[in-house]
């Protein structure tokens, strides 16, 4: 097992040799089990001829649409990959007491926790997160498409290329031991000399180029395409918290992106920036990459925040409670945000001053926070509550989150987080509001959405059984680990001698079988709903009683999203229009200018991708040939002019008559 | 891997719950005050959030019940969406108790400042004024941890015992990686970083041994870090004190390097005598020969710095450290460490004068020149022709290097 000793590198393979395959049996069954799932994908889709379709319908495609739901799907399997570690883990955990080793060693249990905490964040709930904002912003405001289409479609392939880059550490070496934020000197050279630490630099920094122009791209969209009489504040909420979030991705990925470019520079070439002697200091790591982690979590919750209110405003059948605070509120939480990294080290031993600035300032962000909680109750408040599978994730999230919060401000107060630090109440708190907050939203934002993307519901039954598979399973998976953490445990612990933990370790893992129950029956739901799609159909467009602009498109919309730019009078647009009567618009057909799809986005990200591995193998000429190529390939396509075209007038009339048909039968 | 008794899960299962009834909340029901305060304020703080969690929690429940659709009683404005009345306590309520938890925060965090000496041993009993503290040098290796008793002059690795009741002042550093000190029963934990030290005060109040850990995921066998912490009265400690005086290894400089490569799953040893030098070294990374001390180098860097001609007076390891100290990185040069710039007696003269008030303008920037110290010899130096300033440097010739 464990990493081949004194590696020699040569020209054509770099560091790569038949030791970098595990020798594990546990990754051999993965293997086989991927390869076998994989072949049969591949023959599918070669005997039904679905190649060219993927290619000339998805993965070449610049409609913002369709980018959000492979976003999703995305995030749906590296949730998978994700959860199988999780899973492992706790095996590991309950197994590992009275002198039993469990059954993962050292070289690998270190292996999944550092990979599921980095496939989680970032190509789980970041894929989730930038899905959602990618497929409702530009249809929330009125518009045609995001500002850069052919970027859009870029980001996306280069966060798939960090993920491929991650996954293809399970069969080819070994991913990082180090935790999910790599800190030295432990990611040094010296102390993980093999290609792990390669592996989650190069993943990260291929994933991060895609966020970082995401971002861009979203906040120029948001500023640049709003609908005529969208001000600022007539924003759908959810638009204002992806605002917010896009912020927060333009201004802390570079701080990530620098951080790792200088740790990479003490590994390839002996810098001296986060190493013990000659002048380095793993401190300054330490506060820059929470410098970016810390917004981060912000830039993970604020747009499920905005599902949220949607949700609730909805299913209440109301106006949102206090919009205008919701935005102040969200517009501190972005700012406050910035102030607060240092409480993840209170022990690393600043001084009592420093520690108290961080730990209120860090209690002062469940002020806006609460406010949010708050704003919800009151748009329940004296509305009509309809139980559907959005709202029940929605109620299902307040109750799990404010626990959460609680849970956060009391590590927030630093006597108190140093007994509490890096022990498993911190893994309970975190988890409660990742889990609580970003996937419970996501899940209410795929019930929610899911017809509008797809032009059916979702099926009741075996989302009810997801649901409360996912969220019984969280509370048994998770309130042990609060215990534990009261009872001085702390993370990341391969073995244990003190036999009475043994069966809190045992609840948590029967926990994470019902959470395991919980996503297959999401599957099954999934499955289950496409299979009966026609019993399901969605002709109107707006399923729910809608109040923003989305609705006011077919279900699927167009792939010009709408025929006629709408004019925003006030919040709730479509919800107005429809009090009107005038939620369809009227007019003389005009051609559409539409972006032409483009393959440059898969053929950049997926060199960037072969110049990552090349790199983490020090396979020199490939990575030079990839790169040159890279930067080649990139200025050939600039000189591409042929990259818009017109949906001619007629076309428009077909389709918008065929839905005003589809609607005139649902009614 | 070590033996591995294969128990059927069932009966795994109901030994387990025999054991609950067993199971100690020890950040809940600790042993030393300082713990014990972090708990109080953990439960003040927790009492207070409660105070708007809980009204909540129950409004969710009761608003979502009672505004359900079906409920055609309940009252329905589908346009308010506005009261300041209620907006004033959405924002108010959590402001007054963050106001009172920041004022907490402040005073508590202050109060507990790992850094600060005790103020008193527990809740009952006043710290004398000329208490001394015992003092216990930390280092986290890979992967057990050294404590060294600089007084008693003994150290051990992986068992700690200290006396109840006296206030103990730990100094933590580590010897390659970063790590975290923790006794849950004692008192909050703190980092252990190499070339860093770092502080903690607590006492135990209650006789008794605990469980001590590393906190702070370290690398392959981090998990078997742990150690016991033995509490007992002064007399059992100074019996402890001279079991281990009573031993015949030393702690030296080789035995440290020694001690100091990756081992797992430690049982404790103990040394009878310990280099006294031995943690300040192990601060400043030289426990080596042939290093240069930090603290050294940042004299000479707060002087100034060695200056162009000085940068090449320092040493590759060409030694057995080389395994050690560091892979060479692919695209970079060999490592290295910084030996000296001079030979010991200038050494000695430039550093004994530190810390006096120096005139300011006998601090230039070129190379050590302020301190009337000749210019080393550098490569540069060799390969060219002797000049004026070579001449003057003639001392430095027999540098070693």
């Amino acid at each position: 097992m464990a990493v081949p000793a004194n590696v020699e590198t040569t020209f054509l393979f770099g560091r790569l040799t038949l030791d970098a395959i595990p020798k594990d049996p546990i990754v051999w069954a993965t293997f086989v089990v991927v390869a076998i799932g994989g072949a049969a994908l591949v023959w599918a889709l070669t005997k039904y001829r679905l190649w060219g379709y993927l290619w000339h319908e998805w993965f070449t495609s610049v409609d913002h649409k369709k980018i959000g739901i492979m976003y999703m799907v995305l995030g749906l399997i590296m949730l998978v990959r994700g959860f199988a570690d999780a899973i492992m883990m706790r095996l590991q955990q309950a197994l590992a007491f009275g002198g039993s080793e469990g059954y993962l060693n050292a070289h690998h249990y270190d292996q999944i926790f550092t990979a599921h905490g980095v496939i989680m964040i970032f190509f789980v709930a970041m894929p989730f997160v930038t899905g959602i904002m990618n497929y409702l912003v530009p249809l929330q405001i009125g518009a045609r498409d995001v500002s850069f289409p052919f970027l859009n479609n870029f980001s996306f392939w280069m966060t798939a290329g960090g993920a491929i880059i991650v996954m293809a550490s399970l069969f080819l070496g070994e991913f990082a031991q180090t935790g999910w934020l790599a800190f030295p000197p432990l990611s040094g050279l010296h102390k993980s000399p093999y290609v792990g630490v390669d592996y989650y630099i190069w993943g990260l920094q291929v994933a991060g180029v895609g966020t970082t122009l995401s971002g861009i791209n979203l906040l120029v969209t948001i500023l640049k395409m709003r609908a005529p009489g969208m001000t600022m504040m007539k924003m759908p909420i959810f638009t204002w918290t992806s605002f917010c979030t896009n912020i927060l991705i333009v201004a802390s990925f570079p701080v990530l992106t620098a951080t790792l470019v200088l740790l990479t520079l003490d590994r390839y070439v002996g810098t001296n920036f986060f190493t013990n002697d000659l002048g380095g200091n793993p401190m300054m790591y330490i506060n820059l990459i929470w410098i970016w982690g810390h917004p981060e979590v912000y830039i993970l919750i604020l747009p499920l925040f905005g599902v949220f209110s949607e949700v609730t405003s909805t299913f209440s059948g109301k106006r949102l409670f206090g919009y205008t605070s919701m935005v102040y509120a969200t517009v501190c939480i972005t700012v406050l945000s910035y102030l607060v990294w240092l409480h993840h080290f209170f022990t690393m031993g600043s001084g009592a001053s420093v520690n108290s600035f961080f730990g209120i300032t860090t209690m002062i962000i469940s002020i806006p926070t609460g406010a949010k909680i708050f704003n919800w109750l009151f748009t329940m408040y004296q509305g009509r509550v309809r139980f559907e599978l959005p709202m029940m994730w929605t109620i299902a999230f307040m109750l799990t989150f404010t626990v959460g919060g609680m849970t956060g401000v009391l590590l927030a107060v630093p006597p108190a987080d140093f007994v509490l630090h890096n022990s498993l109440f911190l893994i309970a708190h975190f988890h409660n509001v990742i889990i609580g907050g970003v996937l419970f939203g996501s899940f209410a934002a795929i019930n929610f959405w899911w017809p509008k993307a797809f032009g059916f519901q979702l099926n009741q039954f075996w989302g009810k059984v997801s649901f409360w598979f996912w969220v019984v399973g969280f509370w048994v998976a998770f309130m042990p680990l609060y215990v534990l953490g009261l009872m001085g445990v702390t993370r990341r612990m391969r073995v244990f001698d003190d036999p009475s933990l043994q069966i809190w370790f045992i609840i948590a893992g029967l926990g994470a079988v019902m959470i395991a129950i919980g996503i297959a029956a999401m599957f099954v739901q999934f499955g289950v709903s496409i299979w009966k799609r026609n019993e399901n159909r969605d002709l109107t467009g707006d399923p729910w009683n809608g109040r923003t602009l989305e609705w006011a498109t077919s279900s699927p919309p167009a792939h010009y999203n709408f025929a006629f730019t709408p004019v925003v009078h006030g919040l709730d647009a479509y919800a107005d229009m429809k009090d009107a009567g005038a939620a369809r618009g009227r007019g003389k057909y005009l051609p559409i200018h539409m972006p032409r799809y483009t393959g440059a986005g898969v053929i950049l990200a997926g060199l960037s991708t072969v110049c990552g591995m090349a790199l983490i193998w020090y396979v020199w000429w490939l990575a030079a040939l990839s790169f040159i190529a890279l930067v080649g390939y990139a200025i050939y396509h600039t000189f591409n002019y042929d990259r818009d075209y017109y949906v001619p007038a007629e076309e428009v009339r077909l389709t918008e008559e065929a839905h005003a048909r589809q609607m005139a039968q649902g009614a | 891997m070590r033996n591995m008794p294969k128990m059927p899960a069932a009966i795994a299962l109901a030994s387990s719950f025999l054991f609950l009834g067993a199971c100690k909340p020890v950040v809940l029901a600790p042993a030393g005050d300082i713990a014990e305060r972090q708990k109080d304020l953990l439960i003040a703080s927790t009492g207070l959030m409660l105070i708007i969690i809980i009204p909540v929690m129950a409004l969710t429940v009761w608003f979502a019940w009672k505004y359900r659709a079906s409920n055609r009683d309940a009252a329905y404005r589908p346009n308010w969406d506005h009261s300041t009345k209620f907006e004033l306590v959405i924002w108010a309520a959590p402001l007054l108790i963050i106001i009172c938890l920041g004022a907490l925060t402040w005073v508590g965090t202050h109060l507990l400042d790992p850094y600060r000496p005790l103020d008193r041993l527990s809740e009952s009993q006043d710290i004398a004024e000329d208490h001394e503290p015992l003092k216990v040098e930390v280092v986290a290796l890979d992967w057990k941890w050294l404590f060294i008793y600089p007084e008693q002059g003994i150290a051990t690795v992986n068992e700690l015992a200290v006396p109840i009741n006296r206030e103990v002042e730990f100094s933590l550093t580590a010897s390659s990686v970063m790590n975290a000190f923790y006794i849950p029963a004692m008192a909050g934990m703190i980092y252990a970083m190499p070339g860093m030290e770092t502080k903690l005060h607590g006492v135990f109040n209650n006789e008794g041994e605990y469980q001590g850990l590393a906190s702070h995921y370290s690398g392959a066998g981090f998990s078997g870090m742990r150690f016991k912490a033995h509490a007992t009265d002064e007399a059992g400690f100074e019996e402890w004190v001279q079991k281990a005086r009573d031993g015949d290894t030393a702690l030296t400089r080789e035995e440290y390097l020694q001690l100091e490569t990756p081992s797992e799953n430690v049982p404790p040893r103990r040394y009878a005598r310990v280099d006294p030098e031995l943690f300040d070294r192990a601060v400043n990374m030289c426990v080596e020969e042939n290093k240069m001390c930090m603290a050294e180098m940042m004299a000479i860097d707060d002087q100034g710095g060695l200056g162009r001609e000085g940068m090449l007076n320092i040493q590759p390891v060409t030694d057995d450290k080389h395994a050690r100290r560091g892979t060479k990185p692919v695209l970079g040069h060999t490592p290295f460490n910084v030996v000296s710039i001079c030979n010991p007696a200038e050494a000695a003269a430039m550093f004994a004068d530190l810390g006096t008030d120096e005139p300011v303008e006998r601090r230039g920037r070129e190379i050590m020149q302020s301190r009337a110290l000749p210019v080393p010899t550098t490569l540069f130096q060799r390969l060219q022709k002797p000049t004026i300033r070579d001449a003057r440097a003639s001392g430095a010739s027999e540098q070693k290097l």
